[in-house]
């Protein structure tokens, strides 16, 4: 183990802390579509990334959060370049992602790790622990100096024993294996990792282990992260920065105090309204801004504000024009015309809570 | 009708067991409680503590064998456990019904969704084939899903996950059951989309005056929700009590870890470190001796937890029931007490 560092203060003016210095990633108008198959229109496309932006300074997480199909895993893949953009650009420690060559992005690669949900189905079953681990150090090569104990110090950093190094992925548990995937993102010594649902497959008493060792790795390493999530509980807690997304778009984008505390679009309300509170009191004394109807088809997403066919407050400049992202006021980036700060997660005081009598 | 204050549904002592090459698995080891109309009764648990066979065991929808149940389920006063399968198929679908997690694997993707909600209608009542298809439409409307008279005649694929889910509702409710038992009904949908059918199965209850037994492994629905707790840990009863006792003065170590371990959203500071469990959820064919929770608890004495099972004893009034010989100490301690105790970075100790 390293020596003890510092967990830095979060929640803060982020960008603040290292002004002037570039931000390690820095992500413009990414936009992805995807062909869709048998369509008889050849021209029907999934349009699943549209126009993403955001800067990521070094050291600090930033939460990508949003429902199943808003385009957060996709830009996730699209920054790493496991897929390819449509359009826009992608700039990692000042170097452009998006037209590197394949040698120049193998020598990135080295440096940007990913993270998935599923660790089983990432892990290969037929090759041991420590074989695993080795892996990216060997098509690296990196494994003849030092390799071996390179592997060990990884295994024990992520909370496992050497003497497990032997052992198949089935005989760990679900917690123990997504530290096995997260050992062998760190194995090249990487300055990002994109973690796409790292802990929602794990039960609670489990996940919060797997947090907390993420959290210490970041401290530890210095470790950039971007992290993909529809938890909003774990995201609150781990990150930052947070950006919201909605049908391939980003509506509302801050600091964590700026999202969760300020949130200023209807769809972050409605989000943050609708996560359930581990506290009777507290829970039944919130008001739920229940949204009707499902998300659209991002086949052919709705005209002007891609929420306005959910949205409380749409009105007809919703239809016709789209509203950028950009400060109204609020403080922070919010995609909507009628932007309107409302802590939707402590609408009750707690004092006031705490003082109820009991029935 | 069962009689005027008594429990809609009584279990006593109900069992479980798997009979496999491995060795015998006791999924679920002894559960009671009752269940009264109007009452939403929460069973919260991780994978694997039988909170799902529990639901199963009360319909006989487990296959036997291998699985063997004995115990008590009175339904109304009448013991469900080891009912002919006709007569259970009465009680199922008409008096009990069940929703599950996913609704794609309980639906037939071959037949509309209008045809698969009559037809829990013609099984159970005596109407005829257009009343039975006017029931249905009548249920979805009721459930929120838009134009139900056009898409009652869908299928299963052209809906959403959250409109499947509602059709699953639909069908639950189509034959006003007294007691709807849901099975992490939400887990597979959008947050968002939760907030609808959770609100749907709320205002249902209340206009039915039925009652909800609910599975989740989720705390802040069971905030939101129950009248009730059970919490299982290893295919028991580790707790059980009013929701506000269970939440503000838990007496069981594992409520209070599960409780330590949960990142809020409502989290002001959100720095707090969460505090996991250590070590991971036993074997049900070897379970620990003692104590199942004793290899993993923060407050055992191990001359006592691993040797004396403790029983689910009340505490603090007849309502609340904790298994735990230390109770007492729990009781005085707040999940948040617990993560200030958590080592940062400098010192992280290897986890599961």
């Amino acid at each position: 183990m390293s020596a003890p560092a510092a967990i830095e203060p979060k929640g803060g003016p982020g960008p603040a802390a290292t002004a002037g210095a570039e931000p390690l990633l820095q992500v413009r108008d990414l936009v992805k579509h995807f062909p869709v198959r048998g369509s008889l229109l050849r021209k029907d496309e999934v349009h699943a990334v549209c126009g993403v932006s955001f800067d990521l300074d070094r050291g600090q997480t930033l939460g990508l959060v949003g429902e199943s199909g808003c385009g957060k895993s996709t830009t996730g893949r699209l920054v790493l370049r496991l897929l390819e953009a449509t359009s826009g650009s992608v700039r990692f420690d000042g170097a452009d992602v998006l037209g590197a060559s394949k040698r120049e992005l193998r020598s990135m690669r080295r440096r940007m790790q990913m993270v998935f949900q599923d660790p089983f189905g990432s892990l290969n079953p037929r090759m041991t622990v420590r074989k695993i681990v080795a892996e990216p150090l060997r098509i690296h090569g990196r494994f003849r100096n030092g390799g071996q104990a390179r592997v060990n110090e990884l295994i024990e950093r992520v909370g496992l024993s050497v003497e497990q190094a032997s052992r198949y992925p089935h005989e760990f548990s679900g917690g123990q294996r997504q530290r096995i995937g997260i050992a062998r993102a760190l194995a090249l010594d990487p300055d990002l990792l994109v973690l796409d649902e790292p802990v929602s497959a794990l039960d609670v008493s489990i996940q919060a282990g797997v947090v907390n060792l993420l959290e210490d790795l970041q401290a530890q390493l210095g470790l950039t992260y971007v992290f993909i999530a529809h938890d909003l509980s774990v995201v609150r807690h781990i990150s930052d920065q947070v950006a919201v997304m909605y049908l391939g778009r980003i509506v509302e984008r801050g600091t964590r105090d700026d999202v969760y505390k300020r949130a200023a679009h209807p769809y972050t309300q409605a989000l943050l309204s609708a996560v359930p509170v581990p506290d009777p009191d507290r829970e039944r004394a919130r008001r739920r801004l229940v949204l009707k109807g499902d998300v659209p088809s991002p086949i052919d997403p709705p005209s002007g504000c891609r929420f306005r066919t959910r949205c409380p407050k749409a009105q007809e400049v919703c239809a016709t024009e789209d509203p950028a992202l950009v400060n109204r006021g609020q403080g922070h980036p919010v995609a909507c015309h009628f932007a309107e700060v409302l802590d939707v997660v402590n609408p009750v005081p707690h004092d006031r809570l705490e003082t109820r009598p009991t029935p | 009708m069962e009689a005027p204050g008594q429990a809609l549904l009584s279990v006593r002592d109900l069992h479980a067991s798997f009979h496999t090459d491995a060795g015998v698995v006791k999924a679920v080891d002894g559960v009671s409680f009752d269940l009264r109309r109007g009452e939403v009764l929460a069973v919260v648990g991780e994978s694997g503590s039988g909170k799902s066979v529990t639901a199963m065991s009360l319909l006989g929808l487990l296959p036997s064998p291998p699985a063997r149940v004995s115990g008590q389920v009175l339904w109304k006063g009448r013991d469900l456990v080891g009912l002919a399968e006709p007569e259970m198929r009465k009680v199922r679908g008409a008096e009990i019904a069940m929703v599950f997690q996913d609704p794609m694997s309980s639906l037939n993707p071959l037949h509309t969704v209008g045809r698969q909600i009559a037809e829990v209608v013609r099984l159970h009542t005596t109407s005829s084939k257009r009343q039975a298809w006017e029931r249905a439409i009548e249920m979805m409307d009721l459930v929120g899903i838009p134009q139900a008279r056009r898409r009652a005649k869908s299928y299963p694929h052209e809906f959403s996950g959250g409109m499947r889910q509602r059709v699953m509702i639909a069908i639950a409710l189509a034959c006003d059951p007294d007691l709807l038992i849901a099975d992490e009904p939400t887990t597979a949908l959008d947050v968002t989309i939760q907030a609808q059918v959770l609100e749907l199965l709320q205002e249902t209850k209340e206009r039915t005056s039925s009652a909800i037994l609910l599975i989740t492994h989720d705390l802040g629905i069971v905030a939101g929700m129950a009248d009730e707790v059970l919490v299982m840990y290893a295919g028991k009863v580790v707790e059980r009590g009013p929701a506000r006792d269970v939440f503000y003065r838990s007496r069981h170590p594992y409520t209070l870890g599960l409780l330590a371990a949960l990142p809020r959203v409502d989290d002001e500071a959100a720095d707090n470190r969460l505090r996991p469990i250590e070590g991971t959820p036993p074997s049900l064919i070897h379970v620990p001796s003692g104590c199942s929770f004793h290899p993993r608890c923060s407050f055992r004495r191990l001359e006592t937890c691993s040797v004396d099972e403790p029983p689910l004893a009340a505490h603090g009034g007849e309502a609340h029931r904790a298994a735990c010989h230390f109770a007492e100490d729990v009781v005085s301690v707040a999940p948040a007490d617990l993560q200030r105790s958590v080592p940062s970075a400098a010192a992280a100790a290897p986890g599961p």
